[in-house]
């Protein structure tokens, strides 16, 4: 049996993606959970199955007890970090697909301004645990100097420069400003770029993605219903994880510049039957920038090296070839752990894209990358 | 000098020879008992043939410079000290990678396939972490480098 086709993101929500909330983070996750049922025009009693994203994802008893949901049939997490939110729309379509339940409430949020940096928050989660003890005492703390050792490899096997890097952090912006609902406000260019202050080298200031609160909540349903609904039919054709050799230990990958989407990639594009020539509008998770680059060869966009290359020339901006993270990603709209990548992706074939709408895109992607290389990619398609 | 401690290792049983190791400037690294298999980081299950009986051999700490970062940005106020340091991923002889501070000139031209040696650095705080530098270079010369 294949997933293609029998799940459909019903609804959508988010917050306003801000810094320094008052917000708990659970309210932000209510909010959001709100918002995307409205979306699909269902209740919150309607809600029989829960999947909560990240480290600071309320549990399933919570939005129970606060919907009033009489009879949850289904619940599970997906910790694959940045990953988990196309990881949880699998496990919700499959749990569809075998009939558990109807309507997979997948919700997010988080308030990092009220705690702890990103540097500190890793070192306490289990699949780290070899990091911290080996790395984390060397000086090897954050993300950023955890995930350069790939790029600094990337640049010094291929060439890739970090202008390359700059191409995606300024279409990016360019992307936030125009859609809003955005972190970062103010335009930048490769040169701005280039003279960002050096964080972990390769890795500029404009290179690494923000410290941001919101929340962001997708419904997913039975695709037989959604013809039935409120919005537009968006199904999901192809999804699947993938996770990289050496999952706890980058230090130890064989190929350092091969994440865990190369895995999944194929799996998905065979499942909804097309290729990356296909795609319409992508939504590629952009921790940093180099993620970007790497994951758009690794899903076949171009060859092992050529992905510096390939966001020359505006190729990623609106109007470009590949018109990717039309939303401004985590890069500059917010940091959502990438459910924002999956929310705007629905929105854009729904053709409710607004200023940055792709025009006439009915196929699309969108990925996840987490942790020490976990990967997941979801195709979807307006139906 | 900073105030602020640097983190410790959190040992466990797997790892505790690997530190005990570190303290008297041993790189240690563990091996299938069954198989022969080394694998590093420690772990308790060999993944070539499942078997839970391990040993202990010690590395030459020769090896060759896989890839590595220059941190800038103290993300640890313990590192607040340090910045800039170059942090390098290193293909030991042996056939695993290690990770260590790469005593070398954080503006300087690295590439992969140099050359280098390791040993083990005791901090203030009494532990003992792994250092690399240049083989080209030789240790004295960054001696003089040496923060503390």
């Amino acid at each position: 049996m294949s997933l293609s086709g029998k799940a459909a993101i019903t609804g959508i929500g988010e917050t306003d993606y801000v810094r320094g909330s008052t917000k708990s983070a659970f309210r932000l996750q209510v909010e959001a959970s709100l918002k995307a049922i409205e979306d699909a025009g269902l209740t919150p009693k309607d809600i029989d199955g829960i999947i909560p994203i990240g480290i600071t994802g309320a549990p399933a008893e919570e939005f129970v007890t606060n919907f009033g949901i009489g009879d949850l049939r289904y619940s599970a997490v997906t910790p694959l970090g940045g990953a988990s939110g196309i990881a949880a729309v699998q496990s919700a379509a499959a749990a569809i697909a075998a009939g558990i339940c109807n309507h997979v409430l997948i919700p997010s949020g988080r308030n990092v301004s009220a705690g702890a940096r990103a540097g500190v928050r890793i070192h306490q989660m289990p699949q780290f645990h070899l990091v911290t003890e080996y790395e984390y005492p060397l000086g090897a703390i954050a993300p950023a100097q955890l995930y350069a050792p790939m790029a600094r490899r990337h640049m010094e096997l291929y060439g890739t420069r970090s202008r390359q890097f700059a191409e995606v952090a300024v279409a990016m912006r360019e992307h936030a400003i125009l859609h809003g609902n955005a972190v970062m406000k103010k335009p930048i260019t490769i040169e701005d770029h280039q003279s960002s202050r050096m964080i972990a080298d390769p890795f500029r200031l404009l290179d690494c993605s923000l410290e941001s609160d919101g929340g962001a909540a997708l419904v997913v349903s039975a695709a037989e219903r959604a013809g039935d609904m409120r919005q537009a039919k968006v199904v999901v054709a192809g999804i699947a994880e993938g996770h990289p050799d050496s999952p706890s230990s980058i230090t130890q990958r064989a190929e350092m510049t091969r994440l865990g989407i190369a895995k999944a990639a194929p799996r998905a594009f065979a499942m909804a039957g097309v290729t990356p020539a296909d795609i319409q509008v992508a939504e590629i998770y952009d921790c940093f920038t180099y993620i970007v680059i790497c994951q758009l060869e690794d899903m076949g966009f171009c060859g092992k090296g050529e992905g510096g290359a390939f966001v020359e020339n505006g190729r990623l901006k609106l109007g470009g070839a590949l018109p990717t993270n039309t939303h401004g990603g985590l890069l500059s709209q917010a940091h959502m752990l990438g459910m924002n990548h999956i929310v705007e992706l629905v929105r854009q074939l729904r053709g409710q894209g607004g200023a940055t709408q792709v025009e006439g895109a009915r196929l699309g992607l969108a990925t996840g990358y987490g942790d020490l290389g976990d990967g997941a990619i979801a195709i979807m398609q307006r139906v | 000098m900073s105030t602020s401690e640097k983190p410790r290792p959190h040992e466990t049983e797997e790892s505790r020879p690997y530190w005990r190791g570190a303290e008297r400037g041993a790189l240690m690294i563990q091996r299938c008992a069954h198989c022969g298999k080394l694998r590093h980081y420690p772990r308790l299950v060999c993944d070539n043939c499942h078997s839970l009986e391990s040993d202990w051999v010690e590395a030459s700490r020769r090896g060759t410079l896989h890839s590595w970062t220059v941190a800038h940005h103290a993300f640890h106020p313990g590192f607040a000290q340090d910045v800039p340091y170059v942090l390098a991923t290193i293909d030991l002889e042996e056939g695993v990678r290690a990770l260590g501070i790469l005593d070398a000139p954080a503006d300087g031209k690295l590439a992969p396939g140099a050359a280098v040696t390791g040993r083990f650095e005791r901090r203030g705080d009494g532990v003992s972490v792994l250092h690399f530098f240049l083989a080209r270079q030789g240790p004295r010369l960054v001696k003089g480098d040496d923060q503390c």
